[in-house]
Parts: structure tokens; sequence; C-alpha cells
């Protein structure tokens, strides 16, 4: 069992979430080439080892996460929420000034 | 070599059977070889018997960076079947039955194949139409199918749940012909056939690096010294885009997951046939191997992975489609679980291909269908490097496909790796 400490909710096991794929993907501009978009959803660089990918806590506080997870040790280095801006909304006010 | 008949058995039992000769030879590296394939799997050692044997070719290596037959190989649920429906894909699996068939006569060594039937359980009208079509669309073209009645199911594999609310069962599609092999034997009998043809099999070999130059592959670099090729063929599924990036050729179609296989303590005769449950989320197939044990196996793991070892939860979600279906399996003890890496490819199906380097080829992709496919995939792959363009059998399975909208998706899943099981 992987553990993955949401920064929403803890350290939790991994069934919890739901996997979402490499989060170095970035896709084009609706109007970009077909080659680009090829890229984008059909490449893969599949890293052995250090990779960044995404997961939904989707059984508990269903935020999408960025996870910095080792891809044969499955050891995990960071976890960040996805959108740093719900990260904000949800963090302590008073944590921040301080 | 020994050709094994009942008159070798027979011979060598007067000897106390210790005077069997090696399987297959143990050759240091020449430093050059006409051509190497990459990876002594089942894939790999299939296609330098059929290169040698259906080629004439001579001088050919295959490399092996641990042991044969020890990854996917050794990895799997051990399935052979040829249901497929959609035309890139049908007539190569039907090729590979055709071959499983003749198989053990073909090697000279007994790969237990037994076609024993395969038995998809439907639960929904629909789910029964949508085979219907499946299943005919195969009989079209020769594949052997059938639709059976309840009634028929119930004589054939009595001890299923019939008595099921949520996972009601109304018929079963069936491929009769389909069944089982024995796993390691397959990688031996190749192994042994091609070496009797002068193929090299280099164990505890890995490939290093690809050394280039003119636009083409010049050779390996190994950990056990350079050799130089003419001609190079990747069939490393679960590693391909490490060594595909060796090659510095950038990105592939192609996630590497891990997926999980089961067996339990040896029962006595149980499950004449393979039976496979897939309804609402469950995944599931299952045989009993010769030995007794309970062969099963289910979904990936669910992330990407290159680890050859399963996690708990996957092996609860399996545990759970058993007792569902196979009532009788509750108290039966699990004695092992593997998990195998496997390419996992953006439509679910494979690769046998050309490359952008002239003189290298690539067979990879091969999802969850690798064991069922690797005596057609030697086949064609042979076929490919031999005569430098693809059999139009296999003219499908090309890294273009995605850029020119001719996907080859069976499951119609979409461009998700993990969702082509």
């Amino acid at each position: 069992m992987i553990r993955i400490n949401c920064p929403f909710c803890g350290e939790r096991d991994h069934s919890e979430f739901t996997y979402g794929g490499d989060a170095s993907i970035v896709y084009p501009a609706l109007d970009a080439s077909e080659e680009e978009w090829h890229d984008a959803v059909y490449l893969r660089e599949n890293i052995r080892g250090m990779q960044s990918e995404t997961w939904h806590h989707v059984s508990g506080c269903r935020m999408w996460l960025v996870v910095q997870r080792d891809t044969v040790t499955h050891e995990i280095r960071s976890v960040r929420a996805a959108h740093e801006d719900y990260a904000k909304l949800f963090s302590d006010p008073a944590e921040e000034q301080s | 070599m020994t050709r094994y008949s009942a008159w070798s058995v027979i011979k060598n039992g007067f000897s106390g059977q210790k005077n069997w000769s090696r399987v297959w030879r143990d050759p240091e590296p020449k430093s050059e070889y006409d051509t190497i394939i990459v990876g002594g799997g089942l894939h790999g050692l299939a296609t330098a018997y059929y290169l040698a044997k259906n080629h004439g070719m001579k001088n050919i290596a295959v490399v092996e960076k641990g042991w044969l037959g020890g990854g996917n190989g050794g990895r799997n649920t051990t399935i052979v079947r040829s249901n497929y429906m959609m035309p890139g894909s049908r007539f190569f699996y039907e090729h590979s039955l055709k071959l499983w068939e003749q198989l053990s006569h073909e090697l000279n060594y007994n790969v237990m194949f037994s076609q024993r039937a395969h038995i998809s359980l439907l639960h929904s009208p629909a789910a029964r139409d949508a085979t219907a079509r499946r299943y005919n669309t195969m009989r079209l073209t020769g594949t052997d199918a059938e639709i059976w009645s309840l009634d028929q199911l119930k004589g054939a594999v009595p001890h299923l749940n019939y008595d099921n609310a949520r996972f009601p069962i109304i018929g079963a599609a069936v491929q009769r012909r389909a069944g089982t092999a024995r796993h390691d034997a397959v990688a031996w009998g190749y192994a042994r056939a091609a070496d009797q043809l002068g193929v090299d099999i280099l164990q505890n070999c890995e490939v290093t690096g690809v050394r280039r130059g003119n636009g083409k592959i010049t050779g390996l670099q190994t950990s056990r010294g350079d050799i130089s090729a003419n001609k190079v063929g990747f069939a490393v599924a679960g590693n391909t885009s490490r060594l595909w990036q060796m090659a510095e050729l950038g990105k592939l179609p192609i996630e590497s997951h891990k997926l999980q296989a089961f067996v339990s303590e040896p029962l006595k005769p149980l499950l004449d046939q393979v039976v496979v449950f897939g309804v609402g989320g469950a995944h599931f197939y299952i045989s009993q191997s010769d030995k007794g044990g309970m062969v099963f196996g289910g979904d990936l793991d669910w992330y990407k992975s290159y680890a050859q070892r399963g996690n708990l939860p996957i092996v609860q979600d399996v545990c759970e489609a058993a007792t569902s279906i196979l009532p009788c399996l509750g108290r039966v003890r699990l004695l092992r679980h593997w998990a195998g890496v496997m390419d996992m490819s953006m439509d679910g199906s494979p690769f046998i291909c050309k490359t952008p380097i002239e003189n290298l080829y690539l067979n990879a992709g091969w999802n969850y269908g690798g064991f069922k496919a690797s005596p057609a995939s030697g086949w064609y792959f042979a076929d490919l490097i031999a005569n430098d363009r693809p059999n139009p059998v296999i003219e499908g399975y090309n890294l273009q496909r995605f850029e020119r909208g001719v996907n080859i998706d069976e499951r119609g899943a979409g461009p998700d790796p993990k969702l082509h099981g």
C-alpha cells in the first residue's frame, strides 16, 4: 500500500485515491497543430524513476493532487494541491500571516 | 542435443536420467552478429527461432538481462485465445492460435497446450447482443465461436454462482479452441529450438547503451561487452521506453503498468475451462493448472510502475471477484501472487513495426495480450526483420496509427493506457 500525505486530509492509503497520470503533460492551445495535439495526447516519456503525476482524492476531499513518486520503489517525495488557488482557499489565513 | 521422444525417455531411464544433454548452450558473446534481438522473453525467443527457421538467417543472438522467461513470460495467467473482432487484430490472433495448436510438435517440446475452452460469462441482454456481434464477426473469418444458453453453461460449469442477484448470469460466449499452456515450457521450448538452429542465447547480458552512426544502429553496449550488429530488434515489453530512450528516439505511445496474477494451493480437479467474469467494474479470469492450483487474475494496479510486485487493494478486489462468482473458493488459501510490468499502449494494441532508424525494428505494447500472441508475434516480427517490410496482417501495428486516426481499440476505451485491460 502506498501512503499519500494529502495536504487537506493528512496521510491516507492510496486506495482512497484515483491515479490521474503524468502531471508533466501540458495540453496545447485548442487551435494548435495536429502534431502538437498528437504528442500531448498519445506520447509519454514513461519515466523509470521519480516522476510527477496527478492523483484524485476521490474518497476524501475530492481534490486533485500533484505527487512526485518513484515508479520503481514507489517512494513519495512530495505532495501538493494541483490547483494552487484552491490550496489558498483552504489554508488557514492566520498561518499565512505568521 | 537429444531429440525428445518416448524412446529417449526409456533410454535415459536405464542410466538413472543422469545423461540428458544440455537443453541449450551457454555461449560467450561474439563481437558481431547479423541480427540481435534484445529481450529473451517469449517474443524475443520466438522471433529468433522463426528468423532461423522460416527465413534461413544465420548469426543471430538473443540478449537477455536476466534469465529466460524471467519477465512477463513467467508472469502471466497462461490464457490462449483468439476472440478478437477488429480487422487489425483478428487475423493476427487467429494465426497465433493455429501456431499454438502445432507448437509442441513444431518445437519437439511439450508446452502443455490444453484447448479446454474459454468461457466469458454474460450478465445482461445488452452484453449478449454486443458479444454475439463480436463472435459472429469472428466466425465470418473462420475463428470458432459460440453463444451458450444458461442451461448449456450450467451443464458445463455447474458450480458458478447462479443465484446472484447483483450479477445474474444469463449465458456465455465461448471459444472452444482457446485454453491454456505452460508458460515456462514455451520459453524453454523456443530457446531450445532456436539454439539448435544456431542462435546464440546470451543470458545475464543487459543492454546498457545503443551505438549509432550514419543514421543507423551499429551495435549495442552490454554488461558482457560491446556487440556489433547489422539489424537490431527490440522485444522487451515493460522496459521498451527505456531502450527507446537509449537509442535517443524520444517518447512512445506506451506506459508501463503492473498486472498481478495469483495462484492458490493445489485442489482436486474443480474447473475444466477458462472462465472470465467481467461486469460492473469487476474483471476476473480463472483456470486450474495441471498441478491443481487455481490460476487467476484481474485488473492492473491502476498506477504507473516498473516494480515487479503487486499492491494489496488489488489482491482484495480480485479475491472479491473470485468469491462472488465461485463462492466455493471462499476457504481456499492463496499460495502466491506476482506482478509483471506491462507495456500498456494508447489503444490496447501492440506494435510490430519499423522505426525511425532503418535497421532497428520494434516489437512492443502487448498490454494484457502478450502470452497468447507470442508465437505469431515472433512469426511476423521475424518476417518484418528478414524482409524489411511489414506483412499485411500486422500493417496496422505501427507507430503512426495515432497520427492517422486508425487506432485499433478493441475495447473502445480511448487514449488512456490503464483502461485497456
